[in-house]
């Protein structure tokens, strides 16, 4: 391979990002809520050695609308817990990345960092995590314990709105350095077994996190020893300066969502100047794919009643010719990308089986997965504890 | 003659598990989970039952470390077994105090549709601010608060399980119609939760995933009569298990339900032998293995609530009283006794007694196997506890992982099968179908 390997995710939503893919001809819309179809479309990116999927989730029904149900019936509605999904697939698939969606703004992060550790224990490995906030006012009535203004359109650039925005990523900030340390709140060798001195644990290897914030302090230490990974990966998807601070600040990796190279490289670049470390760019794509690829996106736009509009870019084409996109974008800097089929399963399966050839025929993506987990996927290495050798 | 029904305790956190055993292995693995529900399922189990905790245990303000202390989240090692099983029932303890209705309800909703019908809830609830320091939600509720909190909590997760009706899942491409209007909407109103909107999961297969209730108090019981639909008890004895189990079935009537409609089911452990008397051997071992000498003074601790450190384990038992004040050296579990002087009392005259050290003492007061003896004696007492009501079935917690099970899915198993009072294939897919509570939503 020619430099450093690039890096390749699919984000797995519903019957896919268009929002008429269910009414496809290939999609299979009475089987998006069992097990099976989401194993069959983590199987199929395994097969074809991604670095990971994510799941989206969301605490509220899919809309259009910015803020509350669109009362709609002719696009999917409805959706599991994103956890509980990668969970389910985990035993299924032995060396894709798992990385559910999950949200700050309304959970408890013990509970988080719990579920994405036992993430981690059952796929030996492979679990990461989409942080999520939601400033919408109908999530917050799920739960009604804060009140969030309504969001319109003309009120995304008020003081009030930015430090609403703002208010919610320092949230998720605190929310990931909670879960960072409950994970690195048992030391690696924790569990000594020493029935001389009766001993199951090293309660020195035990570690309170005394974590003190405006929105919340937690004790620990974590309930579920440290996971196989230290920490999973976490990521974020990042379209402006507050989040690209968050995201520089917070994660191991962020989804960014530049329409041209020329805006890759911006986006990039101004990431990479916030980033006090490492951190991998991938860009999103909606794909569709195929000699046909451009009359399908024609006839789901025609069944939906609008032409499709997305944050990231949207790509209808064949695979050599996302190829030749992918690489021209990737000289902006980026480490790799991470694409939303446009209708699943048949986008997913011409990334798996028409691009993933097409970029190994030159000799950008890999033959065999090299590692085991996702940290290995994505050559990060496997952080140390931060209070391991500290005493209580 | 009444089915026995049988559940599968995976051995987690406490002194029953015998981590010192050289046929221990992990109990974080997943390898582990998905071998003791398999066996589960081999033995046609109803269910395999996971336990819960929120926050480390402390002792005299140190964490505790004699036993295993680490475990999952229930809910995500659930959804990972039903990927490694088929038939098998897959319920968690998910606390209600430190969740939102919304949230564990599109979690369970989700395992139910992930299981194809297979999930169980056990509520419990924590009136415990040392749990709540890992929590938003912090504090703590008192004890009739937590029971009203938890009931009006149950009756919200439920009406978010009713806000999708079976029909309201279309996804008819010829139509174009995705989802029924007014899919998923729901208002509560209530002391506790003031919620409004639209919940994200379809109608489940059980609708409602099973609720199993472990509270013991009178508020505890009038909760699980009300709205459960099973009991994890603690009364496995014969007669107190039947005068448990008479109360319960009384107070379910009370309610307007059928008594059937709840199963009772005591937790209870086991310890076989080719005959009764090498039964019984092996049960004196693994006692001796559960209560170590640390062990057996730190159990010492929680009766007295004192350092006794300085103790000697195989020495008498301290002629200090306990301290009875308010202020307790444990964190995270309850107190070992309601009148801890008179039950001190007792044990001192059971060691002069017997001439019992303390460990020797701990392991005889601190319980012993509820079946001891060769498999056709636990599968008689099993079954003879079924048919006269002191039971509905048992939560089996073995006390090796993840191999504990094994021997009794073996032996036990197919002589209950015999008995016509087992199962030998599964007859339904559903944890409720498996129960017989099939049309009880």
């Amino acid at each position: 391979m020619s430099a450093a390997p690039l890096h390749l995710a699919v984000a797995l939503d519903g019957a896919g990002w268009h929002p008429a893919a269910w009414r496809d001809p290939a999609a299979t819309p009475k089987t998006l809520f069992t097990a099976a179809y989401w194993a069959g479309l983590v199987a199929e990116a395994e097969h074809g050695l991604l670095d990971f999927v994510t799941i989206e989730d969301s605490l509220a029904l899919q809309t259009t609308r910015l803020d509350g149900a669109d009362g709609r019936t002719d696009q999917v509605r409805g959706r599991f817990d994103a956890v509980l999904v990668a969970s389910r697939v985990a035993p299924l698939t032995r060396r894709i990345g798992l990385v559910p969606t999950v949200t700050t703004t309304h959970t408890e992060p013990f509970h988080v960092a719990s579920a994405l550790s036992t993430l981690d224990y059952v796929s030996a490995g492979r679990a990461g995590w989409r942080v999520q906030i939601s400033g919408r006012r109908a999530e917050a009535a799920h739960f009604g314990r804060r009140d969030i203004p309504e969001l319109r359109p003309d009120s995304f650039d008020r003081p009030e709105s930015v430090r609403l925005i703002q208010e919610l990523f320092d949230e998720a900030a605190d929310a990931v350095e909670v879960v960072r340390r409950l994970w690195d709140s048992w030391e690696d060798d924790a569990v000594i077994r020493d029935v001389a001195t009766g001993r199951f644990v090293d309660r020195d290897k035990l570690h309170h996190i005394d974590f003190e914030g405006p929105r919340f302090s937690v004790r620990g230490p974590s309930i579920v020893p440290r996971p196989p990974q230290g920490q999973p990966p976490v990521t974020a998807l990042a379209h402006s300066r507050i989040p690209y601070e968050f995201a520089a600040r917070s994660t191991d990796v962020v989804h960014v969502t530049p329409h041209d190279g020329e805006q890759a490289r911006a986006v990039v670049r101004e990431i990479r100047g916030l980033a006090p470390g490492p951190l991998k760019v991938l860009a999103d794509l909606v794909v569709f794919l195929g000699q046909d690829a451009g009359e399908r996106r024609a006839r789901l736009d025609g069944l939906d009643g609008a032409v499709h509009a997305s944050d990231a870019a949207i790509f209808a084409g064949t695979p050599e010719q996302l190829a030749d996109l992918l690489l021209d974008w990737r000289r902006a800097g980026l480490d790799g990308f991470r694409l939303r089929p446009a209708v699943l399963p048949a986008d997913l399966s011409a990334i798996t089986r028409g691009l993933v050839p097409e970029l190994r025929r030159r000799g950008v993506f890999r033959r065999a997965y090299e590692a085991a987990t996702l940290r290995g996927h994505l050559g990060l290495p496997r952080p140390a504890g931060r209070y391991a050798g500290s005493r209580r | 003659m009444k089915q026995v029904i049988l559940a599968a305790h995976f051995p987690g956190v406490n002194n029953q598990t015998v981590w010192s055993d050289p046929a221990s292995g992990s109990q974080i693995d997943f390898a582990s989970f998905a071998h003791l529900a398999r066996t589960a399922e081999r033995g046609r189990f109803d269910f395999f039952f996971l336990a819960d905790g929120q926050r480390l245990r402390e002792q005299r303000g140190r964490i505790h470390d004699l036993d295993v202390v680490g475990r999952p989240d229930s809910l995500t090692v659930l959804s990972a077994l039903a990927a490694v099983t088929t038939h098998l029932g897959l319920a968690g303890t998910v606390n209600a105090t430190f969740n939102e209705p919304y949230e564990l309800a599109r979690k369970l909703a989700s395992l139910d549709h992930l299981s194809g019908g297979r999930a169980g809830w056990n509520v419990v609830t924590s009136s415990d601010a040392f749990t709540g320091e890992n929590f938003r939600r912090g504090g703590y509720l008192d004890h009739s608060q937590r029971y009203e909190r938890a009931e009006e909590f149950v009756r919200t997760v439920r009406e978010l399980w009713d806000s999708w009706a079976a029909e309201d899942l279309v996804a008819d491409p010829a139509t174009g119609t995705f989802a029924a209007a007014g899919a998923g909407a729901f208002a509560h109103r209530g002391a506790h939760f003031d919620i409004g909107g639209h919940f994200t999961v379809p109608r489940s297969p059980q609708r409602h995933p099973l609720t199993i209730q472990a509270g013991d108090s009178e508020g505890g019981r009038e909760f699980a009569a009300a709205t459960a639909d099973a009991i994890f008890s603690r009364h496995g004895r014969p007669e107190e298990g039947r005068a448990f189990y008479r109360d319960i079935k009384a107070r379910v009537a009370a309610h307007g339900r059928d008594p059937g409609s709840l199963k009772i089911l005591p937790g209870a452990t086991f310890a076989l032998g080719d005959t009764d008397a090498e039964a019984q051997e092996n049960a004196d071992h693994i006692r001796r293995q559960q209560v170590s000498p640390q062990t057996a003074i730190l159990l010492l601790e929680q009766l007295w609530n004192r350092d006794l450190s300085a103790y000697d384990p195989e020495g008498p038992l301290p002629e200090i009283d306990p301290d009875v004040s308010e202020e307790s050296i444990i964190k995270g579990r309850t107190r070992m006794s309601r009148d801890p002087l008179k039950t001190a009392a007792e044990w001192r005259a059971l060691a002069e007694a017997k001439k019992l050290g303390i460990r020797d003492l701990v392991i005889e007061v601190t319980g012993r196997q509820s079946f001891i003896g060769s498999p056709a004696r636990v599968a008689e007492e099993i079954n003879e506890s079924v048919q006269s009501d002191a039971a509905d079935g048992f939560i089996l917690v073995p006390h090796l992982t993840p191999t504990g099970l094994d021997e009794f899915v073996d032996k036990v198993v197919p002589l209950l099968q015999e008995r016509g009072v087992l199962r030998a294939e599964y007859g339904t897919t559903t944890l409720r179908g498996h129960l017989g509570l099939e049309g009880d939503v």
